[in-house]
């Protein structure tokens, strides 16, 4: 971002990449594979790099609310700074931060998840999913995040994303508005589950495995993490993997 | 003995309206203690969520053999206490279907569908009472929630279930009875001979009676019309004790529910000025004093029911218990302790208490119990994975969420009580700008990799 305000140019978007898809291994993939995208359609987009920092969403859910502030406050300025109007990310938790909790700080911008942003792309004809693996006949099965779906109401762009690789889309019973938590919200993630009988995604992953699907289609980093460590645990990581929109639609185009 | 029945009745009736007036009082009272929060902006979404919500039951209809059965009852209470205002001003007048005469064309039409609507009620209170305790519905099973293992939840179901059928079979039987003493012309009831036919249902009720004498008749008549009003006039105190308020508090509670995203935490003003001073970003006025008229800044989170917010309040008065947030949370389906039902439970148990308090020790008294620590458990609220489950089952909207968040702050921001993996996960934000202890200049490092294959 900062060598495009030096350049004098504003790009279309700021591709706010999130802390999972800066540092996670495997994360990283899905933010590469979504850069590969919006480089293949051209789009000019700018991220903020070394300036980015958490949105403070963990430290808000467990409680710590000074310094959720201190992480919104200092990113609003980064963000004001470089005058951003338009906000595209790969992670629900930071999409819902910036979205909802950012303007109550005087943040304010236009925050798109990457899925609804590739539905665009896919509706206006600029991201044509050929020239890569094909998913035909394949089952995929989409997993809801929560603060994609529940907290934001966004069910239908990921499946109308998925649906664009022409597969076999199955659902869980457990979907949309009663999808199931993969377990890691709410800084869960960042400490051991409390007593009890089962891990949550182990209880997810039991109905993803149960519609027969071979890809479990995620659009969240932590519902990444979760869902794969679902597959480890029953010893399907030969049979299904899971990945994220973004890669799905990359694999498909070849990128 | 027309008087004395007359006196008796508005004695019972003015008794009612006295213990149900102090007892609304006291629970309007328990809910002020809560912080003030608006929740009166776009009146016109709020009324349009409380028509379809509450009015409509728009949610109960996730299940929807459940949602009608629902619905008759729903239908029932409602429409049927229209009968009541011609059954109480019989007893105050002394009169006998005071509203035969009057609307005579319309009349058997209105007891033919309250009767229908009657028989609807008692079945499905019937299959009510066995789902919960023959067919065993998970989320009232106190083997697998601890919120229904005192007896009083379960009590509660089985009452108020139990009162609606039998208050259903006097209303049938008394309109039985008195469709007998009508056809054969005794006294007042044979007045209405060719005003009132026979009704749709308790016309099969009838063989039961008939073989009685007109005197035992009366005294049926008679026993089943004050069973019928005298049940009523008890379970409406009754129901101001018990999980059943909802009937009543759904509405309010609809109409002032949240209408943000389910996934908006609440910003925390007190605390953006703190944050502004640190940052050296203080606008004019956070440097100064408070302003007059500022609310004194109180405790950061909530650790008892005075620092929740009044409408939190009101949703655990509203609370019926039907467990469908609990039975939806990834916590709870999973073994953990913490159940949303019995957030809303507790936190309304805490509020009955010190009610206790208030009528034992003066209105100004308060104990040394708090929701947080006494009712509800710190590894409770650490179970919580915020997915909003709980607050999208409910089918009055109610929000279990809100107050697990507040604790929470409470025992982070007061306390310092996080789990030691969360104040790790603080100091890596702090010092390293993210949740992970990564270099954040290495923050970029995956662009390198972008053109590899």
């Amino acid at each position: 971002m900062a060598d495009m305000m030096a350049a004098g140019e504003t790009p279309e978007i700021l591709f706010w990449v999130g802390c999972a898809g800066s540092f996670d291994d495997r994360y990283k993939r899905v933010t590469i594979a979504f850069a590969r995208i919006l480089n293949h359609v051209g789009i000019k987009f700018a991220v903020l790099g070394p300036e980015e920092t958490c949105t403070g969403d963990p430290a808000r859910r467990a409680g710590n609310e000074f310094l959720f502030q201190m992480q919104a406050v200092a990113n609003i300025q980064v963000l004001d700074g470089y005058s951003v109007k338009k906000i595209v990310t790969a992670c629900p938790h930071c999409f819902n931060t910036l979205k909802n909790e950012y303007p109550a700080l005087g943040g304010n911008y236009e925050v798109i998840h990457h899925s609804t942003y590739l539905q665009q792309l896919i509706n206006e004809g600029r991201v044509k999913v050929e020239g890569g693996e094909s998913f035909k006949g394949r089952r995929i099965t989409y997993h809801d995040s929560c603060y994609l779906g529940r907290a934001n109401k966004v069910y239908e762009a990921p499946r109308q994303v998925l649906a664009a690789l022409d597969a076999d889309l199955v659902e869980m019973k457990r979907s949309r508005a009663n999808g199931l938590c993969c377990g890691a919200g709410g800084a869960q993630y960042f400490k051991e589950p409390e007593a009890g009988k089962k891990d949550v995604n182990v209880e997810r992953i039991e109905e993803a495995l149960g519609t027969g699907a071979d890809t479990v289609a995620v659009a969240c980093p932590f519902c990444m993490t979760m869902m794969s460590d679902g597959v480890k645990n029953k010893n399907q990581e030969d049979r299904v993997k899971v990945y994220d929109l973004a890669e799905l639609i990359a694999k498909g185009q070849g990128l | 003995m027309a008087y004395i029945q007359q006196f008796l009745f508005v004695i019972a009736v003015g008794v009612t309206g006295f213990l149900i007036s102090k007892r609304v009082g006291l629970i309007r009272r328990a809910i002020q203690l809560g912080r003030a929060e608006n929740r009166s902006d776009h009146p016109d979404e709020r009324l349009k969520t409380m028509l379809l919500v509450a009015f409509g039951q728009k949610k109960m209809f996730a299940n929807p053999l459940v949602a009608v059965m629902h619905f008759v009852i729903y239908a029932g209470f409602i429409i049927i206490n229209l009968e009541v205002l011609e059954i109480i001003l019989d007893g105050i007048l002394g009169t006998h279907r005071l509203f035969a005469p009057v609307i005579t064309p319309v009349y058997p039409f209105l007891i033919n569908f309250f009767e229908v609507l009657a028989l609807g009620v008692l079945i499905v209170c019937v299959v009510f009472l066995l789902r919960r305790f023959v067919t065993k519905v998970p989320r009232f099973q106190p083997e697998r929630h601890e919120e229904m293992r005192p007896s009083w939840p379960r009590l509660d179901a089985a009452l108020i279930l139990t009162f609606e059928i039998l208050l259903m079979t006097a209303f049938l039987t008394w309109n039985a009875a008195d469709s007998i003493l009508r056809d054969r012309g005794i006294g007042h009831y044979g007045e209405l001979q060719g005003v009132v036919p026979d009704f749709v249902i308790s016309q099969f009720l009838k063989p039961w009676f008939s073989g009685l004498s007109d005197g035992a008749l009366m005294a049926y008549e008679r026993f089943s019309w004050w069973f019928h009003i005298l049940g009523i006039l008890t379970f409406a105190v009754y129901v101001t004790y018990s999980k059943h308020l909802h009937i009543f508090l759904g509405f309010p509670n609809v109409y002032f529910s949240d209408l943000k995203p389910k996934g908006e935490m609440k910003n925390m003003p007190e605390v953006t000025k703190e944050v502004q001073l640190m940052l050296g970003l203080s606008p004019a006025d956070a440097a100064e004093a408070p302003a007059e008229g500022d609310p004194v800044i109180g405790r950061f989170g909530a650790k008892d029911v005075d620092d929740l917010k009044w409408i939190n309040l009101m949703n655990a008065y509203s609370c019926t218990e039907c467990g469908r947030c609990t039975a939806a949370c990834p916590a709870n389906i999973t073994g953990k302790k913490l159940s949303p039902r019995k957030i809303m439970m507790d936190t309304r148990d805490r509020l009955e208490d010190i009610q206790k308090g208030w009528k034992e020790h003066g209105a100004d008294y308060k104990d040394e119990k708090s929701l947080l620590g006494d009712y509800i458990t710190a590894e409770e609220l650490n179970a919580c994975t915020t997915c909003q489950a709980c607050v999208q089952a409910c089918p009055i909207n109610i929000n279990p969420l809100d107050i697990i968040l507040q604790l929470r702050r409470y025992r982070v921001m007061e306390e310092s009580q996080a789990p030691a993996s969360w104040n790790a996960m603080f100091s890596n934000i702090e010092n390293n700008m993210a949740p992970w202890k990564f270099s954040p200049g290495d923050r970029f490092n995956w662009a390198d990799q972008i053109n590899e294959k």
